[in-house]
C-alpha cells in the first residue's frame, strides 16, 4: 500500500498543508524545526492512534487550536480509501473513512500499516522494559487490529483491580469478596494478551534473526544470532494456549496475594512481562554497544516490516531522521534493504545524510511550507 | 462574568450532568424571560423532588410513598425479580411490556475506582428479599460492561447457594441492525449465546 495524498489542519505546526505523495522514495528534506517530523508522524498516527514521539495526543495539535484534522488517502492495489481523523484533546477523538464515520475511532487502526524508524528506536534495546511491551503490543494491534479492544480491557480492568488492592489492602476484608472476580476478568484478557504476544514473537523470531545478520554483518562483520524472546513475570511452564494461560495467571495471582495486598498493586500479568532481547548467548541490553544496539534496533523495525508484509502488501516504511544517526556502514545497508518497498518516506535534516541508493522524490520543508522539487 | 444572582444561577445549571457553560447561560436567561409563575412552578418542582421523593423499602425504586408503583402493585408476579443498577433501568425495562414481575435496584455497580464495593449495593436487602422462599427466579439484568459484568459475576456466585433459578440477560445483536456492521465482541457474544431454533438436536441422546 502506499500514501498518495496526505493533508493536515492544526496539526503540531501547520494549520494547513496538503501533499501529494507517489510509490516509491520520498525525502523531506529541510533544517531542524522546521515540519519534516509532522509529516511523517502524522502519517503514523492514522495508522496507529499514536505518536512514536509522545505519549498524549495535547501536544499534536497546533497550539491554540481546539482540534486537528489528519487526512491520508491510501492506495492499496487498485482501491483507494480515504481515512481522516479528527483530534480533540479532552475529548474523545473522531475518525472516518471514505467520509462515512466509524463508530469506535480505533477501528481505523490497521487500516493504513506503517513501520517507522527513528532516533527513538535506540530506546527498543536500551531502555526499560515498557518500551519493548509498547513495540510488540503497537506491532501486534497493526497485524490483529481486535486485540486493540483486548489491550483496552486489560488495562480498564487492571486500573480496576489495583484501585481495589489500594483500597482493600488497608481495611483488609471487606471488598475483598470481589477480588477474584476481578482476577478472573485480568487472567481472561491478560491470557488472551499474552497468548498473542508469544505468537507474534514466534512469528517475528527468523525475520529478526535475518534482518540482524543483513545490517550487522555486512556493516560490521558481526554474524551472532539476534533473538526476542518472552519472558514473563511467572513461569508458564508450557502455556501457550489463551486458556492455559489464564490458568497459569490465575494459580500465580493466588500465590503473589500476600504480596499484593501488602503493596497494593497487581504482580501478575502481561503488564509486567519482559521481551527479553539476546544478541549470540548474551542479552542486547547492558551488553551490545552502541552500534550493535542500533544494528538491533533496525533489526527489530526491519523484522516488522517483513512479518507484516507476509500479509500480501508492504506497509508504508518510515524512515524518521534515522541516517544521521548511523556509521556509514549501517546507513548503506539500511538503505538498500528498504529499497524495494513500495513506498518509503524520509526525513534528513539535510540531502546528504540520505544514502545513494535511496533515491526518489524530493522536497523541501520550511517554515511550514513543503515545495516539491 | 455576570453580576450576582444571575451568575450564582449560571454556575448552579452549569453542574448539572450534560450541561456546559454555553447551555447554563442560555437556560439562565431563559428563565429570566420566562413568566413569573412558571418559574416559580419550576422552583416548587425542584424542592419538591427533594423532600418527597425518596427509594421504595422494598425494592429501592424512586418512588412519593413507602413503597413504589410496581411493589403495591398485587398483579404483578412475585415469583420472578429483575435485578438492575438504576431506577431508570426499570423505566427501560418496563418500556418493553415483556416483563410482569417485580425489581430489585443496587443502586449502581461494583467499581473499585469509584469506590463502589458491594457494601455499598443493595445487595444485603436483596438476600433479606430472597429469605422467605417466595422468589423462585432471579434475572440479572446489569449492564454489559465490565463493571456491570463484575456485578453479575458477584451476584451469582452469593445466589448461587440460595437455590433460586437465575439468569442474565443475553447479550447479541442489535434488532433492525445489519451484521455486518456488529463489533467483534458483540458478535463473539451472539455467538456463544445463540438459540437453538429447530433441525437435529446438537447432541442426539442414546
Amino acid at each position: 500500500m502506499h500514501v498518495t495524498r496526505l493533508a493536515l489542519h492544526d496539526f503540531r505546526s501547520y494549520d494547513s498543508v496538503e501533499i501529494e505523495l507517489d510509490p516509491g522514495v520520498s525525502v523531506f528534506v529541510g533544517a531542524n524545526g522546521q515540519g519534516k517530523t509532522n509529516l511523517v508522524e502524522s502519517i503514523d498516527y492514522v495508522a496507529t492512534l499514536a505518536s512514536h514521539r509522545v505519549s498524549s495526543d495535547a501536544p499534536l495539535v497546533r497550539a491554540g487550536a481546539d482540534s486537528a484534522v489528519v487526512r491520508v488517502e491510501v492506495q492499496r492495489g487498485d482501491r483507494s480509501a480515504l481515512l481522516e481523523v479528527e483530534l480533540l484533546p479532552g475529548k474523545s477523538n473522531r475518525a472516518r473513512v471514505n467520509r462515512s464515520p466509524l463508530p469506535r475511532v480505533r477501528d481505523v487502526v490497521g487500516i493504513l500499516r506503517t513501520v517507522i524508524f527513528s532516533p527513538e528506536d535506540l530506546a527498543l534495546v536500551k531502555s526499560d522494559p515498557s518500551d519493548r511491551r509498547a513495540f510488540l503490543d503497537a506491532l501486534m494491534v497493526l497485524q490483529t487490529p481486535r486485540l486493540a479492544g483486548t489491550r483496552a480491557e486489560y488495562d480498564r480492568i487492571l486500573r480496576q483491580r489495583n484501585t481495589l488492592l489500594k483500597t482493600a489492602g488497608r481495611n483488609r476484608r471487606a471488598e475483598l469478596s470481589t477480588l477474584d472476580i476481578w482476577d478472573e476478568n485480568l487472567a481472561t484478557a491478560g491470557g488472551e494478551l499474552m497468548a498473542a504476544r508469544i505468537r507474534l514473537l514466534d512469528a517475528l523470531a527468523p525475520h529478526l534473526a535475518e534482518a540482524y545478520v543483513n545490517v550487522a554483518a555486512l556493516a560490521a562483520a558481526d554474524r551472532r544470532t539476534a533473538t526476542a524472546t518472552y519472558r514473563p513475570s511467572f513461569d508458564l511452564a508450557d502455556a501457550r494456549e489463551p486458556a492455559e494461560l489464564r490458568e497459569a495467571m490465575l494459580a500465580q495471582i493466588e500465590r503473589r496475594r500476600p504480596d499484593e495486598l501488602e503493596r497494593g498493586v497487581s504482580l501478575v500479568g502481561p503488564h509486567r512481562d519482559e521481551v527479553v532481547l539476546t544478541l549470540g548467548d548474551l542479552p542486547a541490553k547492558g551488553y551490545a554497544s552502541h552500534g550493535e544496539s542500533w544494528s538491533f534496533a533496525l533489526a527489530l523495525r526491519l523484522a516488522s516490516f517483513a512479518l507484516l508484509r507476509e500479509d500480501g502488501d508492504d506497509p508504508v516504511l518510515v524512515l524518521d531522521d534515522v541516517f544521521a544517526e548511523l556509521d556509514r556502514g549501517r546507513r548503506d545497508q539500511l538503505a538498500a534493504l528498504v529499497g524495494d518497498a513500495e513506498q518509503v518516506l524520509v526525513t534528513a535534516a539535510v540531502l546528504e545524510d540520505v544514502p545513494g541508493g535511496l533515491t526518489g522524490q524530493v522536497f523541501h520543508v520550511e517554515q511550514g511550507v513543503v515545495k516539491r522539487d | 462574568m455576570y453580576d450576582g444572582v444571575i451568575q450564582d444561577l449560571i454556575d448552579e445549571l452549569g453542574s448539572l450532568p450534560g450541561v456546559g457553560p454555553k447551555s447554563a447561560q442560555r437556560i439562565a436567561f431563559h428563565l429570566l424571560d420566562a413568566d413569573p409563575e412558571d418559574v416559580r412552578r419550576f422552583a416548587a418542582v425542584l424542592v419538591q423532588v427533594k423532600e418527597k421523593v425518596h427509594f421504595c423499602s422494598i425494592c429501592g425504586n424512586v418512588t412519593e410513598d413507602t413503597e413504589c408503583r410496581i411493589c403495591a402493585d398485587a398483579r404483578r408476579d412475585p415469583t420472578v425479580l429483575c435485578v438492575v443498577e438504576e431506577s431508570k433501568d426499570i423505566l427501560a425495562i418496563e418500556r418493553t411490556r415483556e416483563f410482569r414481575g417485580r425489581y430489585h435496584v443496587l443502586g449502581g455497580a461494583i467499581s473499585p475506582i469509584a469506590g463502589i464495593g458491594p457494601d455499598q449495593l443493595r445487595i444485603r436487602e436483596l438476600l433479606q428479599r430472597l429469605g422467605d422462599g417466595t422468589v423462585t427466579e432471579v434475572i440479572i439484568a446489569t449492564d454489559p460492561n465490565l463493571e456491570g459484568e463484575a456485578t453479575a459475576t458477584y451476584l451469582l456466585r452469593m445466589l448461587a447457594p440460595l437455590g433460586v433459578r437465575v439468569s442474565k440477560l443475553a447479550s447479541g445483536l442489535p434488532v433492525g441492525g445489519d451484521l455486518e456492521y456488529a463489533d467483534e465482541v458483540t458478535l463473539g457474544r451472539a455467538f456463544e449465546g445463540r438459540l437453538s431454533v429447530g433441525g437435529a438436536p446438537a447432541e442426539p441422546r442414546p
